[in-house]
Formats: structure tokens, C-alpha cells, sequence
């Protein structure tokens, strides 16, 4: 069993910082995903904790060895790449049984034919090929063992990569973006038969992605990486719902967040042009923050009603069924305000109407001018509170 | 040379066979066959004049009794391949060139290959290397074989004197009937080397990364199961067109022995296209020269039609 520890891992190309710093404890049977946009850094620590690549400093653990300095193949790790990487000349039974092959025999065994002729190499392919069809038959391409990748869909190629990383059964499973070659349809299937392989074989998974519905929906923890360093690990919600920087706040959530600029005033008091906000701060006065707010948490209300923190014109409308996605310009923003409204709650709003939008006190995010988030002083509840303060949210609209 | 597409990784879909697919086409209108007249026109003419009649010219002189320069001629029917084939200069000069193949196509290959692996491997001076071991192929061979020449003196060669300094047996090369053939044959190595280097540097180039980290990750990674499982193989497309290229550029070396040797000591290195040149331009036997090119072509033909198909059918993994 291995847990997975970084300390202070970090690496340059060519003096530019891929990995600064990079500190992370990963539990033994725990699903982690590293979350970044591209060239975050996300696959070069995967890389490292696999061993394709060195790093400057630092050091990785693996089970609580310290594994610096060894092979891929001493790791007891195994990978599947974004491109899935099967040798294109072999069978599928042959390119899951590489990886046995190149543990059970000996090199004079592989290479020669006559060398198969003895009967304990026999014995050894035997028990491979076995092994080979029981891992085939667990992820459903029995039926393709016999043919070449080329010959075999997106999908099952998937499979037969995610086949060869498990055949062998190692403690640790790389995953480097292996969905992204998908169709959004298969996508969604694979996904699921991921996080069903992570409870049935209930081994460490790092898995790397810059698809948020992958993290949020496969993890039980996701760290955020943005140029290079972990700016936040957490459970899915917490990230999503309690950010610890505005670039993460920004970056995790879709359509984004919405961004206001705000003024701290006397006492801690928090305003956004001439409205008082319901919350306090501890930062100085007169300085400038800057408030997050989610498309879920605005409320419509009434004009000049009570916590109307803005109001603006409708320019866009999308329609998704259960929720609408209100695009608001005007409301004194540079960047359109987007709200996502209940449909039931919100049935007539066309484009080019003025509408007035509320936020409840606690789905107001507050982050320094520097990126840093700033607790409100009234905002002191646990992170698992803030889960059910949409529902609250309605009701409080409700009545 | 459209064959030297890089070995492709991912599936692409192959066409579909062309023959068929333009049967299932609609009428044409006028315009388009005057358009695809004109478009292909130029190319055709070129071939009909450049290969096509001449292939045709050369089977028709064949079967003739010609002798270049004059102005009459019989036919003869295949009185020439009889005689070609009772010919010991003939059948001499071809089974040197199949030695000479022999040697110079897995020589050229291998070599080829084992530089291109120890450039790939290193990082320094990679420029360099590529540009001296090209350098051959690029040179002109009639100028190249005068400085061999000048290496393979008897007396006052390079080879010769280093052999005797280190006490190795020395040689009269150029003119010992055993030791000609085989030197020649170096030289068309050391010429083809570059040639098929290149080529596979480039295959080396087009070998994806991923599938060395993930041998890497399946435990295959010492050099010889590196070699094994992923270079080697994803070379296969790359290495079958080398070979035959190579094959068909033995075939035709000419140069070496015109300037070297002209097929001597007696007609220990007489190969193919210099007997050729000879019967129908020295000896001024057109039919009979025009024989032993219908040889040659057959050959030349046979060999690029197992190119075709090899690389065609055995060797893309798709």
C-alpha cells in the first residue's frame, strides 16, 4: 500500500520554475487530482513522482520510501497518458503483457525463441497470458486481444491503456489527462468506469486533468496548481465553495465568477459604490478588496428591495433546462455579471430588461488587492455549512 | 519517393482503393476531362517521352540485331537473351552484382542505423556528425573514387602503409581478383551511408516520446529492451524503404567501377550496369546491350513493386 508524499519539489526548464516548491501528502488509497490550466506544471510533477523526470530539489516518497533516484519501473507505479502510448505493433494481449513480461523473465527468456522451449518459461508465459485475460475480461475487451491498437476505438484503447497499467497491479496509478481524446459522450462513461476501478482496486490515484467536472466529480481531494505551485488542496466543494485566492476562485467554476471591486470603510464595513455591504472586515479602512461572487448565489429581487447589491441590463439569456444563465451588463462592471437563476423562479426575463440582483451575506467571497482571500468577520462558520447556503438562499428569497 | 513518409502512429484512414472509387464517379462533363487533360497532359508527355519509350525502344532493340551507328537491322527474336545467358562475362558481372548487393544493402542498412541510434543519443555535436557522415552521398562519386584510388595504391596508399605499420597483411586491392569486389563494395557503403543515416534519423525523430516513457514504465528500460520494444519496430516502415532503395542503388553503381577497376582484374569486378555500358557503347552491340538492360529492368522493377507492397501491407501498424 503507498501513500504519496512531495516535499518541496521543484524544477526548472531552462530557468523558468515548473514546480516551486510543491508540498503534498497524498493518502494511501486516495483519488488526488492536480488541477491547473495548461502548462501549470500539473504533468511535469506527475512525471516526477513517476519517475520520467528528475527533479532540481526536493524529495518523493512512495510508501514511506524515499524513491529519488529510482527507475520507473522500481517505483511500483503505473501510468496512462493522454495519448495512451500502446505500442503500435503489438497485440492488446501482447501490450498488457509487456509489463509482466519485463518483471517475471529474465532478458535471455524474452529474447530467443529456443528459450521458450523450456518448460519453467513456459510455465511463466502461461500464468502471464492468464493474468493478461483476467484483467481483459474486468474491463470488457476480451474480444480484442487479438488485434492491434490502430484497429480499436478511442474507447477501447482507453481501456486496453488503463488494462496495461493494471495488469500488474501497482500501488500507485498515473493518470495524465486519459480522457482527454475522448468524445464528450464517452468521456462521461469513462469517467465513471474510472472512479468505479479506484473503489474496486482501492489503490493510490494521482490523476492529472484541467477539466474541472473531471476533478470535482472523480476526487476525493483536488489540488489546484496554478505557475508551478499548489495554491489549494481540498475536497471538490471546499475548493469550489471556500477558494483561498482569487485566482483559484477564478479558475475553478463555470460560468466564472463574478468579480466587484469594494471599498473598505470605517468600522470594517464593506461598500461597493454608494451600497453598504451586510458584512464586515477586519482590513484597514480605505483600502480596496475585491468581492467574488458565484453565478449561483445572486438572488433576484425586487427593485430597491433590501441587499440589492446591483442591477443591470439583461444582454443574454441561456437556457439550460432546470437553470438560466443571465449575462448583465451595465451593473457598473467591465466584464458582463453572470447569474444563474432558477427557471422556476425567474420564467419571463428577456433580453434588454433591467433587473435587480441580491447576494446573501454568506456567498459573498472577499479577496485583497493583493489575491489573498480576506474571512469576513461575520463569515466565521465551518466550510460544510457553506454547502447547504443555496438552499438557504432560496428560502430566504422564498419568503 | 513518396514513400518516405514517417512511420504513422496514430490510424489514419487509408484510402480506399483508388481503382474502384473512380468507377463509382458520375459522367464528367467536357470542361473537366479537357481541365484533367491539361493538368495531367504535361506529366504524361514527359513520361511517355523520358520512360515510357524508351522502355519500349529498348525491349524493341533487343530483339534485333543492331549495332550502333549503323543503319540496318534484323529481327533476331530472343537470340540475344540466349546469348547473354550463355555469356560467362554476363552471368559473371551478375553474380558479382548480387555480391556486391549483398554486401553493400545490409552493410548500408545496419551501419546506417547504428549511426543514426548514436547520434539520436548523444546531445553534442549532433550537426556535426549528421553533416560529415552525408557528406559522401552528396559528393561527387567520380572524384570520390580517384582520392580512393590514391588510399588503395599498392605502394604508397594510406591503407596499405597503416596495415603494414600495424602488421596487418597489405594487398594489391584494385587488382586482386578476391579483395576487389569487397573493397568496392566498402566504397559503396562508405557512399550510402549518409543516405540511409538520414533516413532513419528522421524515423527516430517521428518515434513519440510517450511510448519510451511508457517502456519506461512497463520496466522495459535498458537500451537493448528499449531497442526491442519501441525504436526498432516503429522503424519498420522507415527501415523497409532503406532497404530497397539502398538494394536499388547497389544495383546501379557504376562509377566506382568505370574509374576504379573498368570490371578488372579479368572480370572480378564487373558489375550489371557497367557490362551494360560497355556491350552497347565500347563494343557498340546495341542489341545485345539493349538485352542485358531488359535484365536490368526486370530486376529494378521486381524491386520497387516489393517495396511497394511491403511498405504498403506488412509494415504500417494500422
Amino acid at each position: 500500500m503507498a501513500a504519496i508524499s512531495l516535499d518541496r519539489l521543484s524544477k526548472r526548464y531552462g530557468g523558468n520554475p515548473v514546480l516551486d516548491a510543491v508540498s503534498l501528502d497524498i493518502q494511501d488509497g486516495e483519488f488526488l487530482t492536480l488541477l491547473g490550466p495548461s502548462g501549470c506544471g500539473k504533468s511535469t510533477l506527475l512525471r516526477v513522482i513517476a519517475g520520467l523526470e528528475s527533479q532540481d530539489s526536493g524529495g518523493v516518497a512512495i510508501g514511506g520510501v524515499a524513491v529519488d533516484g529510482l527507475r520507473p519501473k522500481q517505483r511500483d507505479v503505473a501510468m496512462v497518458f493522454q495519448s495512451y502510448a500502446l505500442y503500435p505493433h503489438m497485440t492488446v494481449a501482447a501490450n498488457m503483457a509487456l509489463p509482466l513480461k519485463m518483471r517475471r523473465l529474465t532478458l535471455l527468456q524474452r529474447l530467443p525463441i529456443v528459450c521458450r522451449l523450456l518448460a519453467r518459461t513456459r510455465a511463466t508465459l502461461r500464468q502471464i497470458e492468464e493474468d493478461v485475460r483476467r484483467t481483459a475480461a474486468a474491463l470488457e475487451i476480451e474480444h480484442v486481444l487479438d488485434r492491434k491498437p490502430g484497429q480499436l476505438s478511442g474507447g477501447q484503447r482507453q481501456r486496453v491503456a488503463v488494462g496495461r497499467a493494471m495488469v500488474r497491479r501497482p500501488s500507485v496509478f498515473l493518470m495524465d489527462e486519459p480522457l482527454s481524446n475522448l468524445d464528450a459522450k464517452l468521456r462521461v462513461t469513462m469517467r465513471a468506469e474510472i472512479k468505479e476501478l479506484h473503489r474496486r482496486l482501492g489503490v493510490t490515484f494521482v490523476y492529472v486533468t484541467h477539466d474541472q467536472a473531471e476533478a470535482m466529480t472523480l476526487s476525493d481531494r483536488v489540488a489546484v496548481m496554478l505557475d508551478g505551485k499548489l495554491r489549494q488542496v481540498g475536497r471538490p466543494l471546499e475548493i469550489y465553495a471556500d477558494p483561498a485566492e482569487r485566482r483559484v476562485a477564478e479558475f475553478i467554476g463555470s460560468p466564472k465568477i463574478t468579480m466587484i471591486e469594494a471599498r473598505v470603510g470605517e468600522g470594517g464595513q464593506v461598500h461597493v459604490g454608494s451600497r453598504l455591504l451586510p458584512i464586515e472586515t477586519a482590513q484597514p479602512p480605505g483600502s480596496l478588496i475585491v468581492l467574488g461572487i458565484r453565478p449561483e448565489a445572486f438572488t433576484l429581487v425586487a427593485p430597491g428591495a433590501e441587499g440589492e447589491l446591483l442591477a443591470g441590463r439583461v444582454r443574454l439569456v441561456e437556457h439550460l433546462g432546470s437553470d438560466l444563465y443571465i449575462h448583465l451588463e451595465g451593473a457598473g462592471q467591465a466584464e458582463p455579471v453572470i447569474a444563474r437563476l432558477d427557471a422556476a423562479q425567474a420564467p419571463h426575463i428577456g433580453i434588454g430588461e433591467q433587473i435587480h440582483l441580491a447576494v446573501h451575506a454568506e456567498r459573498m467571497l472577499l479577496f485583497a488587492s493583493d489575491g489573498r482571500r480576506i474571512r469576513a468577520a461575520t463569515d466565521r462558520r465551518p466550510v460544510a455549512v457553506v454547502s447547504g447556503l443555496r438552499a438557504a438562499a432560496r428560502a430566504e428569497y422564498a419568503r | 519517393m513518396s514513400a518516405v513518409n514517417a512511420p504513422s502512429y496514430d490510424a489514419s484512414s487509408r484510402q480506399p482503393d483508388g481503382i474502384r472509387q473512380v468507377r463509382a464517379l458520375p459522367r464528367r462533363r467536357p470542361g473537366e476531362v479537357f481541365a484533367a487533360v491539361a493538368l495531367a497532359g504535361p506529366a504524361m508527355a514527359l513520361l511517355l517521352v523520358l520512360f515510357i519509350l524508351p522502355v519500349v525502344a529498348i525491349v524493341a532493340v533487343a530483339v534485333t540485331d543492331w549495332q550502333f551507328g549503323t543503319r540496318s537491322l534484323n529481327f533476331i527474336g530472343l537470340a540475344n537473351f540466349r546469348a547473354i545467358f550463355a555469356d560467362d562475362i554476363f552471368l559473371a558481372s551478375l553474380r558479382n552484382t548480387a555480391i556486391y548487393v549483398s554486401i553493400v544493402m545490409p552493410g548500408t542498412v545496419l551501419g546506417g542505423l547504428a549511426i543514426a541510434l548514436l547520434i539520436e543519443s548523444g546531445d553534442s555535436l549532433r550537426g556535426f556528425y549528421r553533416a560529415i557522415h552525408f557528406l559522401p552521398f552528396m559528393a561527387t562519386l567520380a572524384a570520390m573514387a580517384t582520392v580512393w584510388e590514391a588510399l588503395l595504391h599498392p605502394t604508397i596508399g594510406l591503407v596499405n602503409n597503416t596495415f603494414a605499420a600495424v602488421g596487418l597483411p597489405t594487398a594489391n586491392w584494385l587488382r586482386d581478383e578476391t579483395t576487389v569486389l569487397p573493397v568496392l563494395a566498402v566504397i559503396g557503403i562508405w557512399q550510402n551511408l549518409g543516405f540511409a543515416m538520414v533516413l532513419f534519423l528522421a524515423g527516430l525523430k517521428s518515434i513519440p516520446q510517450d511510448l519510451y516513457d511508457a517502456a519506461d514504465i512497463d520496466g522495459a528500460d535498458q537500451w537493448l529492451d528499449r531497442l526491442i520494444t519501441v525504436t526498432l519496430p516503429m522503424l519498420g516502415p522507415i527501415a523497409m524503404f532503406v532497404v530497397v532503395v539502398v538494394a536499388l542503388r547497389a544495383f546501379e553503381a557504376f562509377d566506382t567501377v568505370q574509374i576504379l577497376t573498368q570490371g578488372g582484374p579479368g572480370h572480378a569486378s564487373e558489375l550489371l550496369l557497367h557490362t551494360l555500358y560497355r556491350e552497347s557503347f565500347e563494343f557498340l552491340r546495341a542489341g545485345y546491350g539493349a538485352a542485358i538492360t531488359v535484365v536490368f529492368l526486370v530486376i529494378a522493377i521486381t524491386l520497387t513493386l516489393i517495396q511497394a507492397r511491403l511498405i504498403d501491407k506488412r509494415v504500417h501498424y494500422q
